[in-house]
């Protein structure tokens, strides 16, 4: 009996989860004749394909749209983005955990609420900053903007993960012969690796994730990222691709959703830190 | 070689003073233990002479050089074992060992044979290729030690080095560091809470509490002259017995200590002993293989601590039954009592 | 005899110096590029400049009159509360039960995870899109799900009629957010030493009296950061209102983010769309006092 509840809870809330990711699936590969029928039509099932699947939305996607150049220019920030945060978080983070001393708590709680600071509360005077550096309508706006968001979140992610690492080591380096700069430059790299995969998994999953600035700054379609270019410029005036469409929210949720996978405590860890021991 | 001189140091994080003035002077070749509960600063005060901690005040000296302010770790010539052994993980043994010799530069051969001799006094060297990981405690152990000595240091600082490892391996340990250290003749601070291997270990024992320096002795002057009660309860298990027995030819608020092995049943002392009577009310005989521990209390001295709980430690040699439940002559050699100040603590000489 | 003098600290061994430089160009970004914009946002809000020319003029409250008198700013205010309010009692409600399924072992259960993950993997965007497709008003899959089950009668507007719009809203900010509450009460769950839920078992408590007595008072500090990133996540939401409804229809689906673009970036009056967006300022505060008491009780509550 409680077996029973339990996989009937489990079924429901799997359902509730990824019921749009099923209906992208289906959307994605039927045929427009499948696709296209009013829900008014109670003998056409929409939850199945009724016609054989087809592969006409996905390259349509990949011929006809923009869509592999946003791939591109995804990549572009996410490399750049990506260096940004790990040249300027790490360094902050250890600096936060390990040499500042007693305010570097409190320092690193002031710079994590940065983080709460929203896009929408700063897109309206960053669009007037972003056209003072003439950086309108170009990538380098989200390249310059983007980390604003990565920095604090992933300095806060490095101080805890450091936290977590014993001090002794790197002070056993200083008495066996190293400064404290060599100690930083030699000897702690090896032990933050894990913590600087985290920082850049993260700036990976925000770029691709981000709305709201790609949407301020960015108006030509060839400059625009996947997550603003699918919703936005895949609708043409009025007509939505609704085959292509759910096919780029498909090819770009799989990746994400396999990094997620993999990396979620780690973040979770950054979320909860404080509230959670251990 | 050299001695440690700390002269009034400090150390304050904030409101907290973990080191609170405490003055100490260790001798060349000397193996000197800090002994205190967590928080009583003997970590703090380890980790100033090291250099990993800045004294908010006060001055050390290794050998003849002043090294409080402004000399960095790496320049104190010492060597430090951690609690933990801070042991490179992605190093093997051998890199481990070599690396205080790489970070000063010595030549490739020279680190080699260092290592093989050093790997050899501890008995390692079969397990020079390994990764820290693939070690028992024990092995981890000791190659913190034969990374520490390799760097010829003036000075050992040794941080609760054996804390991690199991009771059965400890002993072996101990006695293995103990060797160790008269044969290389190397000043050594020693810090520990175990008082076992504070008294097995130390030439002298500075017992520590909130920062402060109680008493500087050799374990049997800590053990057997506490200068006061707090030495007296910290050091030695089970810990001094204190009652004020309200005695009219001792001084007002006083109280009288004796070590439970002293408190024995009267019929097992020689007539000639010199003793203190007392009319011990058993209540519990614990049984411990070589010695039985009896709880119970001193009656009809009247005064207000007379029901604290008061622990006899017999030998099993001592055979003679002890019912629970009733009244014993129990009684200490005089020369075996210590009398404190009831309210300062303090060691009154009478 | 006195040996040469040891060698002194140089740069490398001061740790403060190290430490000053290591976080300067973080702290450099964080001012430079949060902390003036945030005060420029508000300023910007007493101003009338505008997205076409440098003029920057102190306009005093007149921003500030003009929108508090304005309907349709009413309405925005009134469904951004409604929304993260509706949304977070869901959150919580389904996160607690999700939870609590994930802690038992069952088959499948790595998928199930996989799954549950999604919707906070996927971009908002493409989220968003989706959940626009599922509700659409010819081809709603909802909707013939419903009548084909009998329940439905007539037909669901869902993001043509205000009121349907808005319980869509708060279904797609509690789909995108439970799941992450979830991994965080997870997290918080397996935090409670196994002995106390054990003690519980062994003194004869039921599962719904372990649940309500004994864990979800030690759980509270979790949820509370859960709930706190969730209120931030959809007050200050934009994408899903926007790809959604885009305000409609007839301005009454906005929310404050959509409502401020519109004004500040659409129509180009950088000092209404400042002005709008500073009354997302009283969500913020409450979530920082939060996380403030719960960082502050940790820290009392024992050093780490």
């Amino acid at each position: 009996m409680k077996r029973v509840a339990l996989y009937a809870a489990a079924l429901g809330i799997i359902a509730f989860a990824g019921f749009p990711f099923y209906w992208m699936l289906i959307t994605a590969f039927k045929q427009n004749r499948d696709l296209y029928v009013g829900a008014s039509d109670l003998s056409h099932i929409p939850w199945i394909f009724n016609d054989p699947p087809t592969l006409d939305h996905v390259k349509l996607l990949f011929g006809q749209t923009d869509f592999p150049r946003w791939v591109l220019n995804t990549l572009v920030v996410v490399v750049a983005v990506g260096v940004i945060t790990v040249a300027v978080a790490v360094p902050a983070g250890y600096s936060l955990a390990r040499l500042v001393g007693r305010w570097g708590e409190r320092m690193g709680i002031g710079i994590f609420f940065t983080y709460l600071i929203p896009p929408t509360l700063l897109f309206v005077p960053f669009s007037r900053l972003i056209s003072l550096l003439g950086l309108q309508d170009s990538l380098g706006a989200l390249i310059l903007i983007y980390p604003t968001m990565t920095i604090p979140f992933c300095t806060w992610l490095v101080m805890g993960f450091l936290r977590s690492v014993p001090w002794e080591i790197e002070e056993q380096a200083m008495i066996d012969g190293y400064s404290r700069l060599e100690v930083i430059l030699k000897v702690a790299p090896r032990l933050i690796v894990p913590g600087i995969l985290t920082v850049v998994v993260f700036s990976f999953t925000l770029v691709l994730q981000e709305f709201v600035y790609a949407l301020t700054f960015i108006s030509s379609v060839n400059k625009m990222t996947v997550s603003l270019g699918v919703p936005i410029a895949l609708v043409r005036g009025d007509v939505y691709h609704w085959g292509a469409l759910m096919a780029a929210a498909l090819f770009t949720s799989i990746p994400l959703a396999i990094v997620y996978n993999a990396f979620i405590d780690r973040f979770i860890q950054g979320f909860t830190m404080g509230a959670v021991k251990g | 070689m050299a001695g440690i001189e700390i002269r009034s140091l400090r150390k304050h994080f904030g409101d907290l003073h973990a080191v609170d003035g405490v003055d100490l002077s260790i001798r060349d070749g000397e193996f000197l233990v800090l002994l205190g509960s967590s928080g009583s600063g003997k970590t703090t005060l380890l980790r100033m002479i090291a250099g990993l901690e800045r004294p908010t005040s006060g001055e050390i000296h290794i050998g003849d050089q002043r090294v409080d302010g402004d000399v960095p770790p790496r320049a104190r010539g010492i060597a430090m074992v951690f609690q933990s052994y801070a042991l490179y993980p992605h190093r093997t043994v051998f890199q481990n060992i070599a690396f205080p010799l790489e970070a000063s530069r010595t030549p490739r051969k020279q680190i080699e044979e260092k290592v093989r001799w050093a790997a050899d006094m501890f008995s390692i060297t079969r397990y020079l290729d390994r990764y820290p990981r693939q070690l028992s405690g024990g092995e981890r152990q000791r190659v913190a030690l034969c990374r520490a000595l390799v760097r010829d240091p003036k000075v050992f600082l040794l941080d609760e080095p054996l804390a991690n490892l199991d009771a059965k391996l400890r002993n072996t340990a101990r006695d293995d560091l103990k060797r160790f250290q008269r044969q290389i003749q190397t000043t050594t601070v020693y810090v520990t809470h175990d008082q076992v291997e504070a008294m097995g270990l130390g030439d002298r024992i500075v017992v520590m509490e909130r920062g402060k320096v109680r008493q500087i002795g050799t374990p049997q002057e800590v053990y057997e002259d506490p200068v006061d009660t707090f030495v007296a309860t910290f050091v030695g298990q089970p810990p001094m017995n204190l009652l004020d027995t309200g005695d009219p030819s001792l001084p007002p608020r006083t109280l009288t200590g004796f070590r439970p092995e002293h408190f024995l049943p009267k019929s097992v002392f020689g007539a000639a002993e010199d003793l203190r009577t007392f009319r011990f009310a058993v209540r519990r005989v614990e049984y411990l293989g070589s010695d039985r521990y009896v709880y119970g209390s001193v009656a009809g001295s009247g005064a207000p601590a007379a029901d604290a709980t008061i622990i006899a430690k017999l030998p099993a040699t001592i055979a003679l039954a002890i019912p629970e439940g009733e009244t014993h002559e129990f009684a200490v050699p005089r020369r075996a009592l210590r009398y404190f100040d009831l309210d300062t603590g303090l060691r009154r000489k009478t | 005899m006195t040996s040469p003098p040891p060698p002194r600290r140089t740069f490398a061994d001061r740790e403060d110096l190290l430490g000053a430089v290591m976080l300067g160009p973080a702290l450099a970004y964080v001012i430079l590029l949060v902390g003036v914009p945030f005060a420029f946002a508000i300023a910007l809000g007493f101003s009338n400049a505008t997205a076409g020319s440098l003029s920057f003029g102190w306009v005093g409250l007149s921003n500030y009159v003009a929108i508090l008198g304005d309907p349709i700013f009413l309405r925005a205010l009134r469904n951004s509360v409604v929304v993260t309010v509706g949304s977070q009692v869901l959150v919580v409600v389904l996160a607690t039960a999700a939870a609590q399924v994930f802690r038992a072992t069952f088959r499948g259960k790595r998928f199930a995870r996989f799954v549950l993950l999604l919707p906070w993997a996927v971009p908002v965007s493409l989220a968003a899109i989706a959940w626009t497709w599922i509700f659409d008003s010819t081809f709603s899959v909802i909707n013939w799900t419903l009548k084909a089950a009998g329940l439905l009668h007539g037909w669901l507007y869902w993001l043509g009629d205000p009121a349907l719009a808005l319980l869509a809203i708060i279904i797609v900010q509690a789909w995108r957010i439970f799941p992450f509450a979830t991994v965080i009460v997870l997290a918080g769950l397996s935090s409670i030493p196994q002995e106390i839920v054990e003690a519980a078992i062994v003194d004869g408590a039921g599962f719904w009296r372990r649940l309500f007595r004994v864990e979800l008072p030690l759980l509270l500090p979790v949820v509370a950061v859960a709930v706190l990133f969730g209120v931030v996540y959809t007050a200050t939401d934009l994408g899903v209102v926007y790809i959604l409804t885009g305000g409609g229809p007839a301005n009454t689906t906005h929310v404050l983010p959509t409502l401020a673009f519109q004004r500040g970036i659409l129509g180009a009056d950088l000092g209404q769309g400042a002005a709008i967006a500073v009354f997302l300022l009283p969500f913020l505060i409450v979530v920082a006092i939060g996380m403030l008491r719960l960082a502050h009780r940790t820290e009392v509550g024992g050093a780490r």
